[in-house]
Parts: structure tokens; C-alpha cells; sequence
């Protein structure tokens, strides 16, 4: 009962300090999940950004209801995700229905012109973590450094590509390595 | 019927938005538009401020239209339908996840994904920063105090664990950038 309460608080708090999607999330569920309540592992935590880039839907929800399994299974997914989207419904409901004019209050303008120079700061500092938990051999970091470029030239250049392109050229990569392994293995 | 046609056009979006809430943004508006719930411009406004709210853009997104076609109930139920994808494939995955792990294939894919998914987080976060304070669409023009508060973060989210000092948690680190907002811009 008491991690249900726990989850459920736990991810109330992520939902209502993140500012700018999904992506500046990450460093705040790693913060809290990995290095503080240690629920799951940095190896974990890279599991679940994978599988969250590769499925649809906000990555903050694949994120709440992998931890809320782990920790306390189907009820605590539950706990986790309700608890991450409550913040979010609750201001937009105060937002829709009392300020008609929400941007053009002079605080919040101000406030979110500095947040949203975080929110790049948080995301940089979410792929540092994961760099820095990864083995690093030439293959890891060559994979690494081409799917950074490649992205950098869709959103500089705006291509009609989109990150999932880059995701399914890479899974395409995975097979390909595998098979290469198989046959090695094989002719042995 | 407004209820089932909210529930049903977020369901969609929440079924097929890959890849986050700025990649989403298109077929949010292709689905918005073509029910004729609100108008391009509204849609825009709706998604500043989705952006300028705490919690993920798309679930603010679907809360803000279900509520201004349809009240609590269409808010309610534009945010489950967004919401409900995403938590039923993630539980999905978990069920399997464990055997999966222990399939050499799966374990190759994954391997490989995971540096590539990090390099798309850096390029976002890069590009997300550089963005920040200058205009990458348009005239490349500097936003000098803009490029100001993000030197100041940069310094405080990275120069601590070089002189061995904890970490920053980002929720603080969100807290100080809307102080130096208010700082640089005024009330």
C-alpha cells in the first residue's frame, strides 16, 4: 500500500516540474527513480527509453507505467501513470477554465523564457548520464555518433524524416549484426 | 457524438505518435483539424501553452481541447484515450520483456538501438539549446539574454561534478531557470 501511495506521489512530483515534453522528463525520472528511490537501474532506465522511443504514445507514460510494474505490478503502472498525468490535467483544466489570456501574463512569459533554455540543458544532461552508464566500444560509439549527426541534419535542415527513421535503421543494423554473428557462428 | 469522437481521435493519436511530442505534432493537427474541433490558430495557441505547462505536451494538448469541446467529461476522456496506447503496449512489453531479454536476437537489436536512441536525445537536446537563443528557422539572429541563462545553466548542470560537488537535481535546476527568467525579463 504504502509504494502505491508512494508511486503515485513520486510521479506526481516528475509531471508537475517538467517543463517542454517527454525528452526533459528522462533526466528528471532518472534523478528520481534511479539515483534517489533506486527502484530501477541506469540499465533498466535505458531499456525503457528504448522501448519508449520505439512505441507510440508520450514517453513520460512508457517511462511512469514500466517503473509502477516493476515496483508493484498492473496496480502500480496504474498509480505511476495516473499520478505523472494528474498535474498536467489539473492546470490545463485551471488554465482552460479561468485565464483566456495565460501567455500574455508578464510572470509567466518571463518564467518560461527561462525554462525553456533549461529544457534543452536537461535533455543534453539525459543523454550524458546514459553515455556515461554505456560500454563503449568503436561499434556503440560509432552507432552513437551517426545517429546524433543524422538527427542534428533532420531538425537543422528540416528533413522529412523523422526520428523513427533513424530507429528503424538502426533495429535494421541490429538484424543485420546478429546475422552476420549467426553465420559465423555457424560455419564454426 | 462529441464524446466518442474526442475519445476516438486522441486514441489515434495516441496510437501512432512516435517518437515524442514535437515529432506528434502534425497528426495531432491533422486529426484536430479534420474533426474541425478548433481552428489553426487556436491549435497553435493551444500547443503554447501545452509547451509552457508542466507534464508531457501531447496528454496537456488533449486535456485542453477535450475541455474546451466538451467539459470535465471531454477532458477526462481525450486525456485517457491519449494516455491509454502508451500504458497498454509499455504493460504488454513488460509481460514479455523478461523472456525476450534472454533471446539472443532481441538482445542484438536492442543493443544497437540504445546508442542510437542516445545519439537522438543528444541531437535534441542540442538542437533544442541552440534554439533557445538563436533563431535556426529564420534570420540566425541571437538572443544574447537568452544565450546569457543558458551559459549560467550549462555551468550549473555540468560544472559541479567536475569539482567533484553533487549534482544539481533538475527539478531545481528548472526552479533557477524560471528565477533567471523573471530576473532577465521582469515581471
Amino acid at each position: 500500500m504504502r509504494i502505491l501511495v508512494d508511486l503515485f506521489l513520486t510521479f506526481m512530483k516528475i509531471g508537475f516540474f517538467t517543463f517542454g515534453g517527454g525528452y526533459a522528463m528522462l533526466s528528471v525520472i532518472e534523478d528520481n527513480c534511479v539515483e534517489k528511490k533506486k527502484w530501477i537501474t541506469h540499465d533498466d532506465m535505458m531499456n525503457v527509453t528504448v522501448i519508449a522511443e520505439s512505441t507510440p504514445g508520450p514517453i513520460a507514460i512508457n517511462c511512469a507505467t514500466f517503473v509502477g510494474y516493476r515496483q508493484a505490478g498492473i496496480l502500480g503502472s496504474i498509480m505511476a501513470t495516473a499520478g505523472i498525468v494528474m498535474p498536467s490535467f489539473l492546470v490545463i483544466l485551471l488554465i482552460s477554465g479561468v485565464l483566456d489570456n495565460f501567455l500574455e501574463i508578464q510572470v509567466v512569459k518571463s518564467a518560461f523564457f527561462g525554462i525553456k533554455c533549461a529544457v534543452g540543458v536537461l535533455i543534453i544532461s539525459a543523454a550524458v548520464t546514459m553515455i556515461k552508464n554505456m560500454k563503449k566500444k568503436p561499434f556503440t560509439i560509432a552507432v552513437l555518433s551517426v545517429s546524433t549527426l543524422a538527427m542534428l541534419a533532420i531538425d537543422v535542415f528540416s528533413l522529412r524524416f523523422s526520428a523513427i527513421t533513424i530507429i528503424i535503421a538502426a533495429a535494421v543494423l541490429g538484424f543485420a549484426v546478429f546475422a552476420v554473428k549467426w553465420k559465423k557462428e555457424e560455419s564454426r | 457524438m462529441i464524446y466518442l469522437d474526442l475519445f476516438l481521435g486522441f486514441l489515434k493519436v495516441g496510437c501512432f505518435a512516435f517518437g515524442g511530442a514535437y515529432a506528434a505534432i502534425p497528426l495531432i493537427r491533422d486529426v484536430v483539424l479534420s474533426y474541425g474541433w478548433v481552428t489553426d490558430e487556436t491549435l497553435t495557441y493551444m500547443i503554447a501553452v501545452s509547451e509552457m505547462t508542466p507534464g508531457p505536451i501531447m496528454v496537456n494538448l488533449a486535456t485542453y481541447i477535450g475541455r474546451s469541446q466538451a467539459g470535465f467529461l471531454g477532458a477526462f476522456l481525450a486525456t485517457f484515450a491519449v494516455v491509454f496506447p502508451a500504458f497498454l503496449i509499455m504493460l504488454l512489453c513488460m509481460f514479455v520483456f523478461n523472456s525476450l531479454m534472454k533471446n539472443k536476437c532481441f538482445r542484438t537489436v536492442i543493443g544497437t538501438l540504445k546508442p542510437s536512441v542516445v545519439g537522438l536525445i543528444l541531437a535534441i537536446g542540442l538542437y533544442m539549446t541552440a534554439e533557445a537563443f538563436i533563431d535556426l528557422k529564420g534570420s540566425f539572429s541571437l538572443d544574447f539574454k537568452a544565450l546569457a541563462i543558458t551559459v549560467i545553466l550549462l555551468a550549473a548542470a555540468f560544472l559541479p561534478p567536475v569539482f567533484g560537488k553533487k549534482k544539481i537535481s533538475p527539478i531545481t535546476l528548472i526552479i533557477f531557470s524560471a528565477v533567471l527568467g523573471i530576473v532577465f525579463c521582469g515581471v
